[in-house]
């Protein structure tokens, strides 16, 4: 089906997927540990040689020289640094001294719809193989129920979210680490595990324990081993399916009970650090609330000889400040988690709040108090972004009432936000519970570049899919998928995949429609509100997208002219993973009172097939002799029973 | 006798044609009273996108056809339309050619019968009339191809009409005497549904009575020739799966059709009993139920096969009447192959004790079927109940039908040799019971 360029392709596409977390979050945490660390000097030259440095320079604080060696790649991303610290010399170091190393951050990034996303990023790497077979039994920082598990389980990567509430895309823009709603996890096992199957199953029910969320549920019915969607995002060249499992249930509803356990991984728990800032009943009166934990290999130093385990734990939350601050337009860390900072985690390596001052270079659009003397820029997400940084582990950023309040105060309504170049809308199509159309619309906004996208659809059993009806169109026209895997559904054993490449042509909309019929089920297999409707997960699109830094063509002027004939590959494109809506999809039901009528029913209805046949089967043609009267047949029995012969 | 059989094959066609031109084929094929999971045409369609696809069609759960029908369909899939107006064509010729040959062989019978003096004098009124017969041919062709039933099931291009042509030139070949062909065409249709393996008894019995060895277990040449048409029927049943074995090269096809048709894991509603009793069955009983469910079925040839030794051709009729109401996913499709035998028995009509109420509850549930769907499925009004109940009513008639008709069929065999004006033995007029 294929053609080989476009297996190729995929291979390289993948090989870029696998790059999408250090992109997505390649200023917040840079590590030296990535694993391939060619692709940040790339980025160098190309994005940060545009800096003027007449105009605003940005800021780069080297307070702690202790900790130089590991900041000094953060900032790597401005040139004048790079050149500033040459000290190759000093960054190994302090890794052969410290076995666990432990990070922390909150970006704060004000929202065009006037909401506040706050993104927590807590960053544990250990200098531990699991990979090896050794038992490890000392633990320091990482959490030793999570490390059991890896090592039990020969996990390679694993990664799990829950999600609270649908992420806005055409109101908040991108995110950093996008999550569908409800609850996902996808493990990559290592290629040494003989029974994937059983090890998931297993997994799902210890993960379901450590998070007391309802993984359990996840069962064949709802796993899937996508063949391109997902690739490793640590070490490694595993790209075998077979030994991926990925699993969505959108129906879970997460809360307290989830968080908990969640800041119970932490090395300071929640009495120090950023975690303080942790209120259950406030991060849950929010329009989005989304916690996850990545767990992957990474490289322990540029040789890479060594893997290291990196655990990312991230919370993700938006404010709504417009319903919570009576219409004043003004935020505060205390306003939104009734807390603020104190100190930094005393385990904790770095540990800083970056605000993102991006669209207020001279604060003509909102007041931040305090101000930081520090700056940093960094290309996120195709988009070159300037954030305010506040260091915790420096007593100053305290000032003299030793807490930190940031304040951010509007004073003008927020301009136009730049457009998000993929999205992406799904529905239901149809009336009646009999057939129906799951209808995705994929944007690309994009003025003048195609990119291709792959979108992955898992759709539950009970919508049976017919893959005969898809039809991708684009502009009116036909646009045939490059690569089409699907793998149809078997009835309560497995759910339909559907995964394919895409090419969205240059500001459009790509519309993927199939039918679907609904099935009747078991009585038993309903949930206990079954006119509620059934979920289905939302879709995966994941794409490289163009960047908007590239699209900018302002920047060709200021350029030297030698570094800006070709397009750099890393620079031009950056990996993006986007969920579309869950669906919500109506069944037949039966009359669920009904069983005992239904069962007697059907079975007189046999009953009477086989009754007449059986009649007319066993039974012959007689002649009716009227039947003698009761005082005969008496008689007739006295007579028999003398022996004298009847009437 | 050809010209009014190809005005009726040419009206068939017609009203067909002009049916797929319409745009009530599209609300046709998607109505689960013509199709069932096993026949519907969208899922052909769907296990050729499969194949295309370069999955295995048997990998899910969409597809549930032989191998052949998609080999077949893989060539013919431009022209499908005329694919099933030809089958239809050729189901309603082979039982045209059955019937006659059959009615000639019924009437040879009785003329033997009458000359030896068989016949109680007062059963003359009993004996059937060539001017009679001469019709019961072209009616039984009418009977098929203007079914509604058909018709609705041809416009649907469900399966049904392939399984019905080759139950058809099993008829027709088993009255024209030929073992192998009957056998070959009886395995075929085996291989596309099971159920047909019912059939086995009475083409076994008509041919043993063609070549009048007497059904006796104890004679050699019984039993030479019930191995030889056994080993004719399985042999060719043999080659089919494995030829269809190396169209896939893989077995996957026997969970999937058989499986799918014994275990009934699909709960589409439909006409037949299935469907809703499994979808309310607790699930401790189901298997019991599915082994009561499924033996029902083929329990029957049994003592049908004992009882009507005699009459192969009626009991070919019961066999394929007791399928079609107590299979798993039965189609109207089915239920018309049936009905178009009933001109055959037109002259048990005068024994037949509710044949007035039988089809009027036919029609109101062909005519209710729609109704409380759409109650149901769109207009949220109604629950499954409604049409689970249609479904309960419309087996029962076609329960009560088969069964007059049986009873009619036994009851006139009891008064040819017995008399037709019995009498009681203190000279009364006498009323015939069961006992």
């Amino acid at each position: 089906m294929a053609p080989r360029s476009s297996i190729a392709f995929l291979l390289a596409f993948a090989a870029l997927c696998s790059l999408q977390l250090c992109e997505v979050s390649d200023d917040l945490d840079q590590t030296k540990s990535e694993p391939e660390p060619f692709t940040e000097p790339n980025q160098v030259p190309v994005d940060e040689k545009l800096e003027k440095p007449g105009e605003v320079p940005p800021i780069v604080s080297y307070s702690d020289p202790i900790e130089e060696s590991h900041d000094d790649k953060q900032w790597q991303a401005t040139e004048e640094e790079a050149i500033a610290k040459p000290e190759p010399d000093e960054e190994i170091a302090p890794l052969s001294t410290f076995k666990d190393d432990f990070k922390e951050e909150l970006v704060l990034r004000p929202l065009h719809s006037g909401d506040i996303y706050a993104s927590f990023q807590f960053r544990t790497l250990w200098d531990t193989d699991f990979l090896q077979g050794k038992r490890v039994s000392h633990y320091h920082l990482f959490p030793k129920s999570l490390g059991q598990v890896i090592s039990k389980f020969s996990v390679r990567e694993l990664h799990i979210s829950f999600t609270q509430g649908y992420w806005r895309t055409m109101q908040w823009g991108q995110p950093y680490l996008p999550s569908p709603p409800g609850a996902e996890l996808w493990v990559w096992f290592q290629d040494t595990v003989t029974d994937v199957d059983g090890a998931w199953k297993e997994l799902t029910n210890v993960l379901s324990g450590i998070f007391c969320a309802s993984l359990n549920f996840i069962d064949s019915t709802n796993t899937v081993h996508p063949s391109a969607s997902f690739k490793p995002l640590g070490l490694g060249n595993v790209t075998d399916p077979r030994f991926l499992r990925y699993a969505m249930l959108p129906r879970e509803i997460v809360c307290t009970e989830n968080l908990t356990p969640w800041k119970k991984l932490l090395p300071c728990g929640t009495k120090a650090g950023l975690a303080v800032l942790m209120k259950s009943e406030k991060l849950f009166h929010s329009s989005f609330h989304s916690e996850a934990v990545h767990i992957r290999p990474v490289c322990q130093d540029v040789d890479c000889k060594a893997p290291s385990w990196e655990l990312r734990q991230t919370l993700n939350v938006v404010f709504d400040v417009h319903t919570s601050g009576q219409g004043k337009k003004e935020w505060s860390l205390f306003k939104m988690f009734s807390r603020t900072l104190t100190e930094a985690c005393p385990l904790a390596s770095s540990s800083k709040v970056y605000v993102d001052v991006t669209d207020n270079p001279q604060g003509e659009l909102f007041e931040l108090l305090p101000a930081s003397p520090l700056l940093t820029q960094a290309v996120v997400l195709g988009d070159r972004r300037t954030y305010s940084v506040y260091d915790l582990t420096n007593k100053d950023t305290f000032g003299s009432t030793r807490s930190l309040n940031l304040l951010v105060r509007w004073k003008a309504d927020s301009g136009e936000m730049v457009r998000p170049l993929l999205h992406s809308e799904r529905y239901v199509a149809g009336f009646g519970l009999q057939t129906g159309e799951i209808h995705t619309l994929i944007y690309n906004y994009h003025p003048y570049r195609a990119f291709p996208v792959l979108l992955l659809e898992t759709v539950p059993w009970y919508l049976r899919l017919y893959i005969h009806t898809l039809t991708v169109t684009s502009k009116n026209k036909e646009n045939k998928p490059s690569y089409i895997h699907y793998q149809p559904s078997k009835d309560r054993l497995r759910p339909h995949l559907l995964e394919m490449m895409v090419q969205l042509p240059p500001n459009s909309v790509t519309e993927v429609t199939v039918q679907f019929e609904r099935a009747l089920l078991k009585w038993t297999e309903y949930t206990p509100d079954p006119n509620h409707g059934f979920y289905v997960g939302s879709s995966v699109i994941s794409a490289l997208v163009p960047s908007m830094v590239a699209m900018d063509t302002n920047n060709t002027q200021e350029q030297p002219l030698f570094s800006s004939f070709f397009p750099c590959k890393e620079e031009s494109s950056y990996f993006v993973r986007i969920y579309t809506e869950p669906l919500l999809v109506n069944l037949p039901t039966p009359d669920f009172s009904m069983p005992y009528n239904v069962i007697c029913l059907t079975c007189t209805v046999v009953a009477v097939g086989y009754g007449s046949f059986y009649n007319l089967l066993t039974r012959t043609f007689q002649v009716e002799e009227p039947s003698p009267g009761l005082a005969k047949r008496l008689a007739n029995v006295i007579r028999r029973w003398r022996g004298v012969p009847e009437l | 006798m050809a010209a009014p059989l190809t005005l009726v094959l040419i009206v068939a066609v017609t009203i067909r044609a002009a049916l797929f031109r319409s745009s009530l084929a599209e609300l046709i094929s998607e109505r689960v009273e013509v199709v069932s999971p096993l026949n519907a045409w969208k899922r052909v369609v769907e296990g050729l996108a499969l194949l295309d696809l370069g999955v295995s069609p048997y990998s899910g759960d969409v597809f549930h056809e032989t191998p052949l029908i998609i080999y077949f369909f893989h060539f013919v899939i431009d022209y499908a339309e005329i694919v099933f107006m030809i089958a239809d064509g050729i189901t309603a010729v082979a039982l045209y050619l059955a019937v006659q040959h059959y009615n000639k062989n019924v009437f040879r019978k009785q003329k033997y019968a009458l000359e030896a003096d068989r016949y109680p004098h007062d059963c003359l009124e009993l004996m059937r009339t060539p001017k009679e017969m001469y019709y019961v041919p072209l009616k039984v062709a009418m009977f098929y191809l203007w079914n509604p039933f058909t018709i609705l099931s041809c416009v649907a291009k469900s399966t049904c009409g392939l399984n019905n042509a080759v139950i058809a030139l099993f008829i027709l070949c088993t009255i024209k005497g030929s073992a192998l062909l009957s056998a070959i065409f009886l395995a075929l249709a085996t291989y596309q549904s099971i159920y047909p393996l019912t059939l086995f008894a009475p083409a076994l019995i008509y041919l043993l009575q063609r070549l009048y060895i007497p059904v006796n277990l104890r004679r050699p040449s019984f039993w030479l020739f019930t191995s030889q048409y056994a080993f004719m029927y399985f042999g060719s049943l043999a080659v089919i799966v494995c030829l269809s074995f190396f169209l896939l090269t893989s077995w996957d096809f026997i969970p999937s059709v058989y499986g799918f048709i014994l275990s009934v894991p699909d709960l589409t509603p439909n006409i037949g009993l299935f469907w809703y009793f499994f979808a309310e069955m607790f699930e401790h009983f189901r298997l019991f139920f599915i082994c009561v469910f499924q033996i029902n079925v083929f329990f029957y040839s049994i003592p049908l096969s004992i009882k009507l030794k005699d009459h192969p051709v009626f009991l070919m009729f019961m066999q394929i009447a007791i399928i079609s109401i107590f299979k798993s996913y039965p189609t109207v499709g089915d239920i018309a192959l049936y009905m178009a035998f009933l001109p055959v028995w037109s002259h048990l009509y005068r024994f037949l004790r509710n044949i007035f109420l039988v089809c009027c509850v036919l029609l109101a549930c062909s005519a209710l079927f729609p109704v409380l769907w759409h109650l149901w499925i769109y207009a949220g009004s109604a629950n499954s109940n409604f049409y689970y109940a249609i479904t309960l009513l419309f087996n029962v008639a076609q329960i009560l039908l088969v069964s007059d008709y049986f009873y009619a069929y036994l009851r006139r065999e009891h008064h040819l040799s017995h008399g037709l004006y019995l009498k009681r033995k203190d000279g009364g007029e006498a009323t015939l019971v069961l006992k």
